[in-house]
């Protein structure tokens, strides 16, 4: 069993995932039962100065089958009293003293900063993430994303920070910038002692149609969001990997951004980061996501023969690099395997209208120099289909469970003329069967 | 796995393939992925044996599968089995809530195999002995009730010693399980895994015979008997020991187990009930080739106790089922079975005027066991049902002896392999309890 501990600027905690500051670290109640489920940490919902949120808040983008693969919100830091945030803070941290707790503080005087500091040590917190990211509501009264957007007023309020915290200081980023290194660095030269990043992406989640409102909508008018969700993790992977790359970055990193099963975290740990947080993906399924966070990261290390959460962390980050930094005589090429082929022919129309014509369907005629597969094009799996399965023979080969009662409609199996395949892999991602298109390498021409 | 156990190489099951084939990985995940993963989820709550359906899904679809076969075997640990022998459309994916949306159930008795079929046999239980408790369980038969008994007893400390009065452990899940959805070697294999997690088994020792009751009461902490159920009943007409006429346990037992069994020439055969047992042997004499299979069923067809898709299934295999017919006898010519005569059935009651000539070269008789009252009721303390079913606490599966228990088809009267385990693991959980006081 892999150990997953890790130990973030000194905030130790048993497991690298972390709820991030949002709803679901609203009250202590949450919090706790999130905790008893095997939560390794808690950011808490960003305390502030008391504000009044807005009724609706969220907006979701839905693809297909799957809903809320994005989420825009309009809402803003905690609207409890902050005795009320300090005094659950402190109890939950009676209750858990193996976790991390954070507090997450938004302020904008240097007096507010310090008493906030203060008052957050005081309940206990393991450390202060001070929230220079979001996006809608705060930035407006000259918080949120409009310091992380100006490196120098990071580099103040960080300062700030460091001169009165005795716990370790964490700076929370907004990604709605042009280079994300800038406030980065001016946080680290200030003396933080980790980063935290994506915040939340600005962005409009839709229009009502019927209603013609902006969703969400408030009475009848919105405003721009924070954009999360499985949707923003590219995004999220990119900023990553670029302060881990950075030598000027010398802090751990809290990874956050469309985390949603245990692969994305490993993805960022090996991006560089050294614990994840969560939070839409709790929104979505609940605290009880974390059995298979757990689980499917332990196993993964196991597999890997690796003994620690440590020896993932930015195991991929040194493999990212410039462009030009590419091996041009690199090739691969597209397989498709026609035993798990269903035949619909979705790489076909997508390479040749959208790639580089070089799937080809079995009676394309063949031009001198083609290379067509030396395999029965249509294979009897598919030849099959048409037959019901009968469990009185001892065929071995694989049958379809239910019959297909379709007439013969003659299943196509594609093929991939290599010569022209330029390795692009948009058949292998427009594949709707599991591993059916794999991109092979091409002994170089050297 | 270990040569412990041998099966004949010859078997007749062994031509029929897997009604359902094992889930390729792109097959389970495209599945896997349309699960909604619902909270406090309806296909959770249909299993007897409460595992969390939604949970092992999802660990499919992220590739935790190990993270799956552990959430389905720590509810389940015959969860391989289930997989492969649960009428899931009445249990878990009868319950999926797609189906209200017009969507096909997920299903799930597929991805529970494709999750479990890779770990069994493997070092899965490699668990840590739990702290030795010095307390022993005697367990009476190897069929599912107590492989999950003990299993769960082991895991808690104490230890466990199966008694199984036939050479090869399993029961009913090894000889009765339809062969298209298990082979009785697969079920050997998942039956010696469990076994291998620290449980002890003696084979043919037959309890009430090689030894008494009593002395497993007094030399044990606690009993659990789980002995299933007794030989076929019979029609009580006359004829009914001409050659030919077959109980169906028997029959299932040796298509299942037999390498001497022929079919040749074999052109009818009469299959008397309308249950599941019914249906399927009749559908298996009709996948082995033999053109003429009936189901005759007293009642109609909406009274019958089988289910539905198992008919459904049986007639697509060319079985006819006859309802509101009885046989009244066994019609035989030289000492050769002919067939039967069969009267119209109204309420379960033959109509007198109504008999008619019925041919058939093989009469299968499937009208339910008997309870196994003999053996039970040498227990001190422990009551039997006017159907021979022992009667427990529905709560703890305690019997009127407070240190013996009961499950499996021994109580509930011949149900599936799920309630089985859900009443043995009842049973550990309260033999615990009285254990530790």
């Amino acid at each position: 069993m892999a150990n997953l501990s890790i130990n973030f600027a000194g905030i130790k905690s048993p497991n690298p995932f972390w709820l991030a500051s949002g709803p679901p670290t609203n009250t202590g109640e949450q919090v706790a039962r999130a905790f008893e489920m095997g939560w390794g940490g808690a950011v808490w919902k960003t305390i502030g100065r008391p504000i009044v949120n807005v009724s609706s808040r969220l907006g979701g983008l839905d693809e297909a089958d799957r809903r809320m693969v994005g989420l825009s919100n309009i809402e803003l830091i905690s609207d409890r009293p902050i005795e009320t945030n300090f005094r659950e803070i402190a109890e939950v941290k009676k209750r858990f003293p193996d976790r991390a707790v954070v507090a997450s503080l938004m302020l904008d005087s240097e007096k507010e900063w310090h008493d906030m500091v203060r008052r957050s040590e005081d309940a206990g917190a393991d450390g202060l993430e001070l929230n220079f990211g979001c996006p809608h509501g705060m930035c407006e009264r000259g918080m949120g994303s409009a310091v992380g957007q100006e490196p120098a007023v990071v580099r103040k309020i960080t300062s700030w920070v460091k001169k009165a915290a005795r716990v370790p200081v964490l700076v929370k980023l907004t990604p709605n910038i042009t280079d994300i290194r800038e406030p980065a660095t001016a946080a680290v030269e200030a003396g933080a002692d980790g980063l935290v990043l994506i915040n939340t992406v600005r962005s409009m989640i839709g229009v009502d149609l019927d209603r013609l409102v902006p969703v969400p909508s408030v009475a009848g008018r919105g405003t721009p969001g924070g954009y999360s969700g499985p949707a923003v993790k590219p995004i999220a992977l990119h900023m990553v990997s670029a302060l881990a790359r950075d030598p000027r970055i010398s802090v751990p990193i809290s990874g956050i951004g469309g985390i949603n099963t245990w692969r994305d975290a490993a993805e960022f740990i090996a991006l560089g980061s050294t614990s994840v947080q969560i939070c839409t993906a709790v929104m979505h399924h609940g605290f009880r996501i974390i059995e298979d966070l757990v689980e499917g990261l332990s196993n993964y290390l196991d597999e890997k023969e690796m003994t620690s959460v440590n020896e993932l962390i930015g195991r991929v980050a040194r493999t990212v690099g410039e462009w030009g930094e590419l091996e041009l005589g690199y090739k691969v090429a597209a397989d498709i395997d026609p035993d798990t082929c269903i035949g619909c022919q979705v790489c076909y129309v997508s390479c040749r209208d959208g790639g580089h014509s070089a799937i080809h369907l079995p009676e394309d005629a063949l031009t001198p120099g083609h290379l067509a597969p030396r395999r029965p094009i249509i294979t009897e799996r598919l030849a099959a289909a048409t037959e019901t399965a009968s469990p009185g023979s001892a065929d071995s080969s694989r049958r379809r469970a239910h019959s297909v009662s379709t007439a013969r409609t003659g299943y196509r199996v594609p093929w991939v003329d290599q010569t022209q395949c330029v390795g692009c892999n948009l058949c292998s991602l427009v594949c709707p069967v599991h591993g059916c298109i794999t991109m092979r390498e091409i002994a170089s021409k050297q | 796995m270990s040569d412990r156990f041998q099966l004949r190489s010859q078997r007749t099951e062994l031509v029929f393939a897997d009604l359902k084939a094992l889930y390729s990985r792109a097959e389970a995940l495209a599945e896997a992925q349309r699960c909604l993963y619902c909270y406090d989820a309806p296909c959770t709550k249909a299993c007897p044996t409460r595992i969390d359906v939604p949970g092992f899904v999802r660990k499919i679809a992220t590739g935790n599968l190990k993270g799956a076969a552990r959430t389905i075997l720590e509810a389940n640990v015959l969860g391989f089995s289930c997989a492969r022998v649960c009428p899931v459309d009445v249990l878990c994916a009868g319950a999926c809530v797609l189906s209200l949306q017009y969507r096909p159930p997920i299903e799930i008795g597929r991805l529970q195999r494709y999750a479990t079929e890779p770990f069994v046999g493997t070092s899965f239980f490699g668990r840590p002995l739990a702290k030795r408790t010095g307390r022993k369980i005697a367990l009476v038969g190897s069929g599912p009730a107590s492989l999950a008994c003990s299993f769960h007893l082991v895991g808690l400390g104490h230890e466990s010693v199966i008694f199984e009065k036939r050479a090869v452990p399993g029961g009913l899940n090894l000889s009765g399980i339809a062969p298209y959805k298990m082979h009785a070697h697969d079920c050997l294999r998942e039956t010696e895994w469990i076994l291998s997690s620290g449980i002890e088994l003696r084979t043919g020792v037959e309890i009430g015979k090689d030894v008494s009751c009593e002395r497993l009461v007094t030399e044990y902490d606690a009993v659990f008997v789980g002995v299933g159920m007794g030989k076929d009943s019979s029609l009580g007409i006359p004829g009914e020991n001409v050659p030919g006429v077959l109980s169906a346990i028997e029959m299932i037992e040796r298509i299942k187990l037999d390498a001497s069994l022929s079919l040749d020439g074999l052109e009818s055969a009469a299959v008397i009930g309308g249950g599941n047992t019914a249906t399927d042997v009749a559908r298996e004499l009709a996948h082995l080739g033999v053109a003429d299979v009936s189901i005759l069923y007293r009642r109609t067809e909406s009274e019958m106790p089988g289910y539905a898709h198992e008919l459904k299934a049986a007639r697509a295999a060319g079985v006819r089922f006859i309802e509101k017919t009885l046989p009244v006898r066994i019609l035989e010519e030289k000492g050769r079975l002919k067939g039967l005569v069969v009267a119209r059935a109204e309420k379960a009651r033959p109509v007198p005027g109504t008999e008619r000539e019925f041919e058939a070269q093989m009469v299968v008789i499937a009208i339910g066991q008997a309870g196994e009252a003999g053996v039970v009721s040498k227990f001190p303390g422990v009551k039997c049902d006017s159907n021979g079913r022992v009667i427990v606490d529905e709560k703890t599966g305690r019997t009127g002896n407070p240190r013996i228990f009961a499950g499996g088809d021994c109580v509930n009267g011949g149900k599936e392999v799920v309630n089985a385990v859900a009443d043995g693991k009842r049973a550990a959980i309260e033999i615990d309890k009285t254990l530790k006081g």
